[in-house]
């Protein structure tokens, strides 16, 4: 089957982008196929280069990145969520004038169309977080 | 765009106007579903109906004025909007007093549930 996977809150915060994660891995393991995975409003902290957790702690950023390169997920930050709150990357950070930028190089930036055609494609769309 | 169909989405939004960015998150995937041609539900239910209150003055707190986009929403074929009948009377409110230039229907649990039902995808924000 097909899914689209939406993650709309911060690693740390809650269980729900760990819960996320999880969900991917058992589902890409039972053999289904992930058409897209969404990253929405707090969500987007997900796909930071530069989340620095304790050492007893899962370093959930990194392992979302090791997901979507091992099975070459097409992850998308919605651009507006990430952008307000300081997820940028080369592009946008050339645009806005910021000299630094740290969106995760396996995810890219673009808009909410991206997450409704997704939707419209796969058989199951779940939400983790509010 | 291949594979796909017209769908029909739901989206709930639960949450009151100001308090998070959840009303305006659930807004802009009204939006953007409606860009493109689906069949959109938009139901407000618990403190989402305060979305729907006339006369709010947010940018006294450095707020998006969310409901101001609601009239635009039949230019994008979203011609109603539903409110949970329950939330409105749980919290005093009275149709008379939600915006007036919104076409807005009052449903029962029921009539909610059916809406749900008949969508492929729902949300709730």
């Amino acid at each position: 089957m097909k899914f689209t996977i939406v993650v709309h809150s911060a690693p740390y915060s809650s269980q729900a982008a760990t819960s996320a994660w999880q969900f991917c891995n058992a589902l890409l393991d039972s053999g289904h196929e992930i058409y897209r995975l969404f990253f929405y409003q707090d969500g987007v902290h997900n796909t930071t280069q530069l989340c620095v957790p304790p050492q007893d702690e899962i370093n959930l950023p990194l392992e979302w990145q090791k997901l979507i390169k091992r099975h070459d997920i097409d992850a998308i930050s919605c651009v507006s969520s990430a952008l307000k709150r300081g997820i940028l990357d080369g592009t946008e950070a050339d645009r806005h004038e910021k000299n630094c930028h740290n969106l995760a190089d396996a995810t890219s930036l673009s808009g909410l169309g991206q997450l409704i055609e997704a939707c419209l494609v796969a058989d199951r769309v779940i939400n983790f977080g509010d | 765009m291949s594979n796909s169909e017209r769908k029909t989405l739901t989206f709930i939004s639960r949450s009151s106007p100001h308090s998070s960015g959840k009303a305006k998150a659930c807004l802009d995937m009204v939006l953007s579903a409606a860009v493109f041609d689906q069949t959109v539900n938009y139901i407000f239910m618990d403190d989402g109906v305060f979305q729907l209150l006339d006369k709010q003055t947010p940018a006294t707190i450095h707020a998006r004025n969310v409901s101001a986009a609601f009239p635009a929403l039949a230019l994008y074929g979203v011609e109603m909007v539903y409110v949970d009948e329950e939330a409105l009377l749980d919290r005093g409110l009275h149709s008379d007093s939600l915006l007036a230039d919104v076409e807005i229907k009052v449903c029962s649990a029921q009539q909610i549930q059916a809406l749900i039902r008949q969508s492929e995808t729902v949300f709730n924000l």
